[in-house]
């Protein structure tokens, strides 16, 4: 299932004094079984996007394709269940959404919703809970007698057990410690590699676009600043930088090493082994200076 | 080092509903003037630690000295006087309809005389560089300014210790960075006191000094350097090595003579530079 954006753009409270543009002109293409990044700023437009990935927000002006619907601006739409069934959202700490007796319960909630029978929701809920990492016995516990990290997990179970074809992913490591994030973010690569999931991640973290997404978009002041391939997006760091937005931290680095020794190195490193490897050799005289 | 502002002397706490106590057996000081860090993963007790020390929860064995006075359920409003707590959601913490009326709400409560609470107001802004947006909504503000209004309001109570409980774990990189700075101006010229609980190793390495947990234990003691040299046991407690760090090691596997792990890109740099430029 494909999903496309074209030349998107939403209003809040459109028509009354308090309206604002959030986003505009916005297109971006999300072919099925693909790694996308949304990177920009707080207010950049990110969220915004987010929410017509599953038509919880409905566009303004232009329209967005999802599968075989297409939300048009200016158009009532009904019967959007199917489309929220196929794309999952896990939103910014998603464990503040927990809220049944059991963990078991609160993952069948989703695909019961959706016209799950209860043994198939609780098929999935058994399936769900072994992909991101927990025991089967966690099932009978209570969702709030868990650790945040574990509470985390549950939360990304009951959007998975709906097994969306796309999962949306809002800050998904925000208050996790370093270990758990790796944890999460090689769970959902795994999910995206093994299942073909089409994943979208919305970010701060440039280090984590870089290293894990096909595309990238960069979002800045409610329009699309940059799409491309992370190479080809880090390619020009000065651009960036120029708009305020971060470049992952080995590029800060190796920008700051070739200003040092006056020279410019003849790639872009977005991993540590990569910079360490291209300065080694530059530093014992491999490269020519 | 000064004299010590905060004195935790075995103690230990459990929440009702846990089967492992959250903190057991801690011992340590808090010096006047500096700026401690206490890092540990999800769950090593950081954050109920500091839930302890402004009385938000009460040990179960053990006391807590705070400049001088043993917490107790008598003594805890004179400690909370001496301690201001910054949380980690910038949204959760905002109360005021503007960003002076936010500054002000702590000081209404304590019953300041108006005139003194505008100038409290104006000055605790000005420390965290917010002046210029008195009259803003908080809807207008960016997380990392949300946060620097929080930081003022706790200023304007003028206490000796501030404690940031991951003041700065939900907010983009840029105003993680604008917080951080501020922390070390209010540290370095208002001789401020401060606590930061924290996972990110980078904030960590601007600290004098830092404490690591796990599993409601201190780990380890030590400054940033000797804290560094830990390595790869800092990625087993669930913790990372900073960036400067693991590229200093890098380089080193890779031939490249460095003496010592360097805490700063600008230090390995410069070294760098000055090692290898002419060769």
């Amino acid at each position: 299932m494909d999903i496309s954006l074209k030349n998107v753009e939403y209003r809040y409270s459109a028509d009354t004094p308090f309206e604002r543009l959030a986003i505009k002109d916005v297109s971006i293409d999300i072919p099925s079984g693909s790694y996308l990044a949304i990177i920009g700023h707080t207010g950049s437009g990110k969220s915004t996007v987010l929410q017509h990935l599953n038509a919880l927000l409905k566009p303004t002006k232009g329209a967005v394709v999802i599968g075989s619907r297409e939300i048009k601006a200016g158009r009532k739409e009904k019967k959007l269940k199917g489309i929220r069934e196929k794309v999952g959202i896990v939103f910014q700490f998603p464990e503040h959404q927990l809220f049944e007796e059991t963990v078991e319960k609160d993952i069948c909630f989703g695909p019961m919703n959706f016209g799950v029978s209860e043994t198939e929701a609780k098929r999935r809920a058994r399936d769900a809970i072994k992909q991101v990492g927990l025991s089967e016995s966690i099932l009978e516990k209570s969702p709030f007698d868990l650790s945040g990290g574990q509470m985390r997990r549950v939360a990304i179970a009951g959007v998975l057990a709906m097994e969306p074809e796309c999962i949306v992913l809002d800050e998904p490591t925000a208050g996790l410690d370093p270990r758990g994030r790796k944890e999460i973010m090689d769970l959902f690569y795994t999910l995206h590699k093994e299942r073909g999931l089409a994943t979208v991640l919305v970010t701060h973290s440039m280090e984590d676009a870089a290293r894990y997404a096909d595309e990238i978009v960069i979002m800045h002041k409610g329009t699309v600043l940059k799409k491309g391939k992370p190479l080809e997006i880090f390619s020009n760091p000065e651009e960036l930088l120029a708009h305020g937005l971060d470049v992952p931290e080995v590029l800060r680095f190796q920008m700051k090493v070739e200003k040092a020794f006056n020279t410019k190195f003849n790639k872009t490193c977005l991993t540590e082994d990569e910079l360490t490897d291209v300065m080694a050799d530059f530093l014992t005289g491999r490269l020519p200076r | 080092m000064n004299s010590p502002l905060v004195v935790l002397n075995d103690v230990s706490f459990q929440y009702e509903s846990q089967e492992t106590p959250a903190l057991s057996h801690i011992s340590m000081e808090v010096y006047e003037g500096e700026w401690l860090a206490i890092v540990g993963h999800n769950g090593s007790g950081k954050s109920t630690l500091a839930r302890l020390l402004n009385g938000l929860q009460f040990p179960k064995e053990g006391t807590i000295t705070v400049a001088g006075i043993t917490l107790s359920e008598e003594s805890i409003w004179d400690i909370r006087r001496q301690i201001g707590m910054v949380f980690q959601n910038p949204d959760n913490q905002f109360v005021g309809t503007t960003v002076q009326d936010d500054v002000a709400f702590g000081l209404e409560n304590n019953g300041v005389a108006v005139k003194i609470m505008n100038e409290r107001v104006v000055d605790a802004l000005k420390k965290v560089n917010m002046d210029s947006f008195l009259d803003q909504e908080p809807h207008h503000l960016s997380g990392g300014q949300k946060q620097r209004v929080a930081i003022a309001g706790v200023l304007a109570l003028r206490p000796s210790i501030i404690i940031l409980d991951e003041a700065t774990s939900m907010l983009d990189p840029m105003g993680r960075g604008e917080v951080i700075e501020t922390i070390m101006s209010l540290q370095k010229e208002e001789k401020i006191t401060v606590i930061s609980i924290t996972h990110d190793l980078e904030e960590a390495s601007k600290a004098n000094r830092i404490i690591v947990m796990n599993q409601g234990e201190i780990y380890r003691e030590g400054t940033p350097e000797e804290i560094f040299e830990m390595d790869e046991e800092l990625v087993k407690l669930g913790l990372d090595i900073p960036f400067p760090v693991k590229i200093s090691k890098k380089l080193r596997e890779k031939g490249i003579s460095l003496d010592r792990h360097y805490l700063t890109e600008e230090e390995l740099v410069a070294e760098l530079w000055t090692s290898h430029s002419k060769m």
